[in-house]
């Protein structure tokens, strides 16, 4: 992979001129690689991950995990019927996979009636959908490499040899 | 009690910058490029074999030599990645870090009175050490020399008295490497005066421009070198202590013999962790080292924009600034830069004293701190050029 791609996934904040200092490239071809990138959809967006069991005020929500059975369809396989149901807000992620199951979603919602109308009323009814098993997620310890908990004190003395 | 002290241990000399150094321990928030360890913890799966192994109950003492496991494992590494073997049986000891594979290195092979050459600025230890063995250190300054050892300057300075030479590459507090062809050129005055080269090469893994020559690689080399490395570096293990030395069997059976009666064996949980290490930490490694290259190329450039003349250097995690435009020495500077930006650096007297005119920045900290390091010494600076 692209080094620069490395050093934004690590931190987004980084500027072009920052990440030219650091790969030895000019800072006007790292501005376009990266424009490049996000005209491509390499780079589809910037976001900060935010603890929300910290924020006092926070719409922390319900999550679910969706195990989904599907019928697939002549010509277009899965992709269809999952385009119909991950272009619904609530659903945050949307995975194709292998096994006992063929979708797996991650749903969320303001509460736990608001995901269980969104299962029984949307999901389930659709055509093609053949059943669903939902889990609702207890706690979150760790999300995309990025485990949940204050940072981590620095435990090093500051000046050794 | 001060009279009871031996004279040998009173004489020696203690680090000039002690008082420094407590005054930094003593503050809070500050930003330290004073670090000489990696920021990384030890990766998981390292810490969960030591883990598993107390909970195996792997409580005894090893073997002296340390755990064959452990043996086997350096020797087939060294192999694989530069074609370099030793005996597992005879030619390898596990010793706690290299700080005790370079002393127990010193105390095998001097007798008094004999030379040990040591190129600086070096690591601290090197020369009160073989003063503890009985020998005489020799430094080597290679500051006009772009921090490196030249071939011409080593031939001048060897004697019958001297007995080996120190080489630290890539080097603390510099960052200098050697290329093979450098490398080959020492070696050729090794062989031609039967001297012995003792090898810290702890900092081989972080080698950025060019892959890393083990000494004992070179033609004819192994057989007057000792290698020493650990794993404190390449595998942010630092508090675990567990380094190796790699040479001549007669030499690693003389260590031995110190080690048997001083150290008994290195803890068994570090050894163990050291065996997952070796199994699989390489991709760790190879991550941790691209993040350092990329540090290094930026505060390289930073600290030359702000007119701290800084060479790029080759390898470890340290750069080592001159200051000497800024007409401060080098414990004015790092005590002005803690006590009025909060950053802390080493002096470069730490290092020999003629490195009064340099500092040692380490960029094992996150880039954001490196970053607001760097536009906290640009406001030094500029209080500096006030003042003045």
């Amino acid at each position: 992979m692209d080094e620069i791609l490395e050093v934004l996934e690590k931190d987004a904040r980084n500027t072009a001129e920052d990440i030219a200092k650091m790969l030895k490239k000019k800072t006007q071809n790292v501005s376009a690689a990266i424009k490049k990138y996000e005209k491509d959809g390499v780079i589809l967006k910037y976001k900060t991950i935010i603890n929300k069991e910290l924020v006092k005020d926070a719409d922390t929500g319900v999550r679910a995990l969706i195990e989904v059975n599907i019928t697939p369809q002549k010509d277009v396989g899965f992709d269809r019927i999952a385009e119909r149901i991950y272009s619904f807000p609530e659903v945050a992620s949307c995975y194709l996979i292998s096994g006992t199951y063929d979708l797996l979603l991650i749903v969320e919602g303001k509460d736990l009636h608001t995901v269980s109308r969104f299962i029984s009323e949307k999901l389930s009814p659709m055509e093609n959908v053949k059943g669903t098993v939902t889990h609702f997620l207890l706690k979150k310890y760790k999300e995309d490499g990025v485990i949940l908990k204050h940072k981590e004190e620095n435990k090093r003395i500051a000046i050794s040899y | 009690m001060k009279e009871i002290i031996s004279k040998k241990v009173e004489q020696m000399q203690p680090s000039g910058i002690r008082a420094f150094f407590d005054l930094v321990l003593g503050m809070k928030d500050i930003i330290s490029l004073g670090v000489g360890e990696p920021d990384f913890i030890t990766p998981w799966q390292i810490r969960e074999a030591g883990i598993y192994s107390l909970e195996e109950g792997f409580t005894s003492y090893t073997s002296n030599k340390g755990l064959y496991k452990l043996r086997l494992g350096i020797t087939r590494y060294l192999k694989n990645r530069y074609g370099l073997l030793y005996c597992p049986d005879e030619e390898v000891l596990i010793t706690v870090g290299v700080s005790e594979g370079m002393d127990l290195a010193l105390r095998a092979i001097i007798n008094p009175g004999d030379k040990i050459l040591i190129p600086s600025p070096s690591y601290v230890s090197y020369g009160p050490i073989t003063e503890l063995a009985g020998g005489e250190p020799i430094y080597i300054d290679t500051k006009d020399d772009g921090f490196k050892l030249r071939p011409e300057k080593l031939k001048r300075i060897i004697d019958k008295k001297v007995k080996a030479i120190i080489l630290n590459y890539p080097n603390n507090p510099t960052g200098i490497s050697y290329t093979k062809k450098e490398l080959s050129q020492i070696n050729t005055l090794l062989l031609r005066h039967k001297l012995l080269c003792i090898s810290d090469e702890i900092y081989g893994d972080l080698t950025y421009d060019y892959e890393h020559t083990p000494f004992s690689t070179l033609r004819n080399a192994k057989g007057h070198t000792l290698y020493l490395n650990g794993f404190s570096k390449s595998y942010a293990m630092t508090g675990w202590r567990v380094g190796y030395v790699c040479g001549p069997k007669e030499i690693i059976a003389a260590m031995t013999k110190i080690h048997q009666y001083t150290i008994m064996c290195v803890p068994i949980t570090s050894q163990m962790a050291a065996c997952e290490a070796l199994q699989t930490g390489r991709m760790a490694v190879e991550e941790m080292k691209r993040e350092y290259k990329r540090r290094r190329e930026f505060i390289v450039d930073k600290l030359n924009a702000l007119g701290l003349d800084c060479r790029k250097p080759q390898g470890a995690f340290y750069v080592f600034p001159s200051i000497k435009k800024t007409g401060l020495n080098s414990l004015e500077f790092a005590q002005g830069l803690l006590k009025e930006e909060k950053v802390a650096v080493v002096p470069g007297t730490a290092f020999g004293n003629q490195f009064n005119d340099y500092l040692r920045m380490s960029y094992a900290t996150s880039f954001d701190n490196l970053k607001e390091a760097l536009t906290r010494i640009k406001n030094f600076l500029k209080t500096i050029r006030r003042k003045k």
